[in-house]
């Protein structure tokens, strides 16, 4: 009944004019007030979506977006039939669901453990400490992994000499790359990806615990059944957000670990963009490159919140 | 069904389990402070100690060479600079831009609310991509000015949206509507009503913007060719990962006898700069951050209130 009644509400109010002059005269100044930000995104955020027409065009720049003439799917053609299209989709899939898999769980197994932890000097200490590295700039977390792992002077191979590991080229070697990029990720990102899940323990009625243990159950069955439930709409939030954006890949920390030894693995679609079109002047080609692996984002995106909604009450939408 | 026998048992589990639980933390609080450690150690260490892999703790040869060269590295300097001008000039940009956005927004009776807050979740999820937004920005002729680094990125709409969620649970709508009956205009309410009670937010803002700008270098490596426009962390790519130390730095200033013993100095003095460039670099964030840490917190937990 309550759901029927929710249906019928929204149809029977009259629907106001969005922008009718008395509105406005009443608002006016809340207006003012959001232009700035408003303009702002409507130049760099809504005007080169217009830009993407140059995917389909032979973008001259003399000409202008509008000017140029239309080739149609020529450059999405191109890609897909390219030999290294499927290198491309490879590695930067390969590189998002090895981070996935190896950094998702490690935030939330942190958050846990911190929360055991007495309130305290200690546990402000392990804090501050594992929270660090996520205020490193990326081209210095790239400069350390540069010289740590240098096969002669990098102190990992130092390290692993003493147990008597031959020196490995970290970051020439292909096979290694994706573990270099994803364990440094997990080195940067697992302390801040904690201090969310730690919000949503802090949420936790302390009251659950007491009749819990009243009740005789163990610390790990109360983590198990208490802690675990707290954050799960946290964990699926964050799951859909970043099974959705597997294809959504940065330039930033990619590009700055990259060399030509280890291009066989390091080389994405985000990377393959930025070259083709800003070091090669491709501009319609890697725009027509950059539409697809967004359109495939949204897609992903759009399916995985849709499955979540179904399985589980939490979606974004 | 609880006896006694079973309460006893589950706690001495408990106690394997806690054990377990610090020795988590314990590895990962040595995996993340060792590396830091390391560079501060290597930073003032012999270059040669520290190639070998006898310094691997504590510094081993104390020699400041390593900062005195980085004192008189010009390009260093330039770099701060501009870093220091962007952020600033960044951090007041996006806040002018974000704050009366997002009190806007955060009105329940702002007739254009539900319009414009759509208008900007849907650039949270499309965008034009790389290429047609360098090519606007080409357009407006932006490239090689401070512009470009200033104005493309100036507005977050997660920051827009975080924001709100501020001024919607703290700012009470009561205490504004009063003001509204007793005559007060929306600018009013804004300026004199609102912002006094904003500090923390201004500040959460202020924090993630400024590290943000700090640290960012992409910007600069897509729209600026001139070197002297160059923010600090395209000077750090240069020495840190291109590997290109200007050769006069690298001799370091002092009298050099032959042309072999120069190339020894660059070689092995390369090494310790670039463990102290580090530091220098991040030494602002360093500093700043265990005592603005709970501000950096709390971003994230009014954040994760409206998902």
């Amino acid at each position: 009944m309550a759901a029927n009644a929710e249906a019928v509400l929204p149809t029977k109010r009259k629907k106001a004019p969005l922008f009718s002059a008395r509105r406005l005269k009443e608002n006016w100044q809340l207006y003012v007030l959001i232009l700035p930000a408003f303009l702002t995104l409507l130049i760099f955020s809504y005007f080169p979506m217009y830009g993407i027409l140059i995917a389909f065009k032979d973008y001259v720049p003399t000409l202008g977006i509008w000017g140029s003439p239309w080739v149609g799917m020529k450059y999405f053609n191109q890609f897909f039939n390219s030999y290294y299209f499927w290198d491309l989709i490879r590695n930067t899939l390969g590189i998002q669901i090895y981070g996935l898999v190896v950094g998702f769980p490690l935030p939330i197994i942190l958050a846990l453990a911190l929360n055991e932890m007495k309130d305290g000097f200690w546990k402000k200490f392990a804090q501050t400490v594992t929270y660090a590295p996520n205020f490193i700039s990326i081209v210095v977390l790239g400069g350390m992994l540069i010289a740590f792992l240098d096969p002669s002077t990098g102190i990992l191979n130092h390290l692993l000499g003493i147990f008597g590991v031959k020196p490995i080229a970290f970051m020439s070697d292909p096979k290694w790359f994706k573990t270099v990029y994803v364990l440094s990720s997990v080195w940067q990102g697992t302390g801040w990806g904690s201090v969310i899940y730690l919000a949503a323990l802090a949420g936790v009625d302390p009251a659950l615990h007491e009749a819990a243990i009243v009740d005789g159950a163990s610390k790990v069955q109360r983590i198990w059944h208490i802690n675990l439930p707290a954050i799960v709409p946290t964990m699926v939030i964050l799951l859909i957000l970043n099974v959705g954006s597997l294809f959504s890949m940065g330039y930033e920390k990619i590009l700055l670990l990259q060399n030509p030894l280890n291009m066989s693995s390091s080389n994405v679609i985000a990377t393959f963009v930025y070259s083709q079109g800003l070091i090669n002047g491709q501009y319609s080609y890697a725009a027509a490159v950059g539409l697809f692996n967004s359109i495939i984002n949204a897609v992903l995106l759009i399916v995985v919140n849709w499955i979540a909604s179904k399985v589980s009450d939490n979606s974004l939408w | 069904m609880t006896n006694t026998n079973h309460l006893i048992k589950d706690t001495r589990a408990d106690r394997i389990f806690k054990i377990v639980l610090d020795i988590f933390i314990i590895l990962a609080v040595v995996i993340v402070l060792y590396p830091l450690i390391y560079i501060i150690s290597a930073s003032i260490s012999d270059p040669q100690l520290v190639n070998s892999g006898e310094m691997w703790l504590l510094p081993k040869g104390v020699t400041w060479k390593g900062y005195e060269v980085i004192l008189k590295y010009k390009d260093i300097w330039r770099g701060y600079g501009m870093t220091i001008f962007y952020t600033f000039a960044g951090t007041a940009i996006s806040l002018i831009l974000t704050i009366p956005c997002a009190y806007a927004l955060s009105r329940p009776d702002f007739s254009g609310k539900k319009w414009f807050t759509t208008f900007m979740l849907i650039t949270m999820f499309l965008n034009g991509g790389l290429i047609p937004t360098y090519l606007l920005v080409r357009a407006l002729g932006m490239v090689n000015t401070v512009w470009a680094i200033l104005l493309p990125g100036a507005v977050s709409v997660y920051n827009i949206i975080v924001t709100r969620s501020f001024f919607q649970s703290s700012v009470p709508w009561e205490m504004q509507e009063a003001a509204k009956i007793d005559g007060a205009s929306d600018f009013q309410i804004f300026f004199r009503i609102v912002l006094p009670l904003s500090a923390p937010i201004i500040a959460v803002m202020a924090l993630f913007y400024g590290v943000g700008i700090w640290n960012s270098y992409f910007s600069a490596l897509v729209y600026l060719q001139n070197k002297a426009l160059y923010p600090l962390q395209m000077v750090l790519r240069q020495i840190l990962v291109l590997q290109d130390l200007q050769q006069s730095a690298a001799t370091g200033g002092g009298v050099t006898a032959s042309a072999a013993e120069a190339a020894y100095n660059k070689s092995a003095l390369a090494a310790i700069i670039k463990y102290g460039v580090m530091i220098v670099s991040s030494l602002p964030v360093i500093i700043v951050y265990p005592f603005l840490q709970r501000f950096f917190v709390k971003g994230v937990l009014i954040g994760s209130l409206k998902g």
